[in-house]
């Protein structure tokens, strides 16, 4: 979706002032939503696609207005919504609504290192060859879907060139929708600044990007 | 994917209408959230709290200022490093969550490499910790990709004019660790020493690692 999230490019958001000692949280409240977010039971079938495709969703004014760890707490609460797990009323009042069920399945303190260090593996087995070979010519497609990319509008009609071929990766764009995992083939491509941002930028400097095969046609 | 509107993502956005009837203090909401899913069984406020620890006292920038050091001092690491930095890396111990893939790039006299994620928040997790409040922030997200030069600037760091910048937008599950030189005068330091000198803001790709 073409929302506001899609920052790459913009001006006018300011100095990037970045705080000295800057702590680990600014507020305990921080701590806890990440934890939460970590720890709790989401849907069946959740992924960390589905979670950036509903904190994009968040409307543009809340999304520039919100801190980060807003962001999560508004992701969590759209996810318990959307799969039945707790309904505005709760949330609201942050009380089970009576005669509810409790379940006994939530991830235990003793499941959490093990979870750290076997979660978030990516990478996926495919039989079909890559149609594009490291230093080709590819063009990032002209597209414009509703729903979740990883293709940033900054790149898109752009030339690049190949510069790392990853294997088979699952693709973010349907596996937002839970439309499975659908993998493809990922590639870095390489775009010359003067390519992205005409005359007056570097000739020298460039942008790498991750893209999916889909997202790409020869050139 | 087809550029028409999906009717079930336009149900999800307005699950976020519910905000304007919440408290604005988000304190209050997340205390609140944390009662209702522990009562439903949806949470265990011990696993909350084994979280939190991890990232606490077990996962941030001295993992990755190891890795770095580890590339100075032992070239066939650093080779290693630079073929497969996801099996070096785990060599150490120090894969996870956003943090499985892990794409080593090297600066050098000719090139400077710089990390963004400009769709959302994107960071080497399992080797950085949790990301600076300025590297999820708008300014530094729009801005990285378009004027990096400028953007290094704010961090004080100055580069020639014929240095060449790589900005590796992480776009995908790929996770990127920027290897900064080694600052001259280091030779006689010890690998324990040279990791102390290791920052985070070196291994996003802002700033150079100083001499002690």
């Amino acid at each position: 979706m073409n929302g506001v999230h899609d920052m790459g490019g913009m001006h006018g958001h300011g100095p990037i002032a970045p705080e000295a000692d800057e702590p680990l949280w600014h507020a305990p409240w921080e701590a806890r939503i990440f934890g939460i977010t970590r720890a709790m039971t989401f849907p069946k079938g959740f992924n960390i696609d589905r979670f950036r495709h509903l904190r994009e969703l968040l409307p543009p004014d809340l999304y520039l207005a919100r801190a980060y760890y807003d962001h999560w707490y508004a992701v969590c609460i759209a996810a318990l919504l959307d799969g039945g797990l707790a309904t505005a009323d709760e949330i609201r009042h942050g009380r089970a609504a009576p005669g509810g069920a409790r379940r006994n399945d939530a991830v235990r303190a003793d499941q959490v290192w093990q979870s750290q260090k076997s979660q978030g593996i990516f990478t996926r087995e495919l039989e079909t060859p890559p149609l594009f070979a490291i230093g080709q010519r590819v063009r990032a497609r002209n597209i414009n879907p509703a729903g979740h990319t990883r293709l940033p509008r900054y790149v898109r009609g752009k030339v690049g060139v190949v510069h790392l071929h990853h294997g088979g990766h699952v693709f973010a764009d349907t596996n937002a929708h839970m439309q499975g995992e659908v993998p493809q083939h990922l590639y870095t491509v390489a775009f010359s600044m003067r390519e992205l941002w005409g005359p007056e930028a570097s000739a020298r400097d460039e942008a790498c990007l991750d893209l999916w095969e889909s997202y790409l046609e020869p050139a | 994917m087809s550029q028409h509107s999906h009717a079930h993502d336009d149900d999800l956005a307005h699950h976020h209408d519910i905000h304007s009837e919440l408290p604005s203090d988000p304190a209050l909401r997340v205390k609140a959230l944390e009662s209702l899913l522990t009562e439903k069984g949806l949470v265990d406020p011990a696993a909350i709290d084994a979280w939190i620890e991890i990232y606490e006292s077990k996962i941030g920038p001295r993992n990755g200022a190891k890795v770095v050091a580890k590339a100075w001092v032992d070239p066939a690491y650093k080779q290693r490093l630079r073929s497969d930095a996801t099996k070096a890396i785990g060599e150490l111990d120090f894969l996870g969550r956003q943090g499985q893939h892990i794409v080593a790039v090297e600066n050098t006299p000719e090139v400077h490499n710089l990390v963004v994620c400009t769709l959302c928040s994107c960071y080497p997790l399992s080797i950085l910790g949790l990301p600076p409040a300025w590297y999820k922030s708008a300014p530094y997200r729009s801005r990285a990709v378009l004027d990096p030069r400028g953007v290094l600037k704010e961090f004080g760091t100055d580069l020639p004019e014929h240095v060449k910048i790589r900005v590796w937008d992480s776009t995908a599950e790929v996770r990127y660790l920027v290897v900064p030189e080694r600052p001259a005068g280091t030779e006689h330091l010890s690998e324990e020493q040279l990791a102390a000198l290791v920052t985070r803001d070196s291994m996003i790709g802002v700033a150079k690692v100083k001499a002690p």
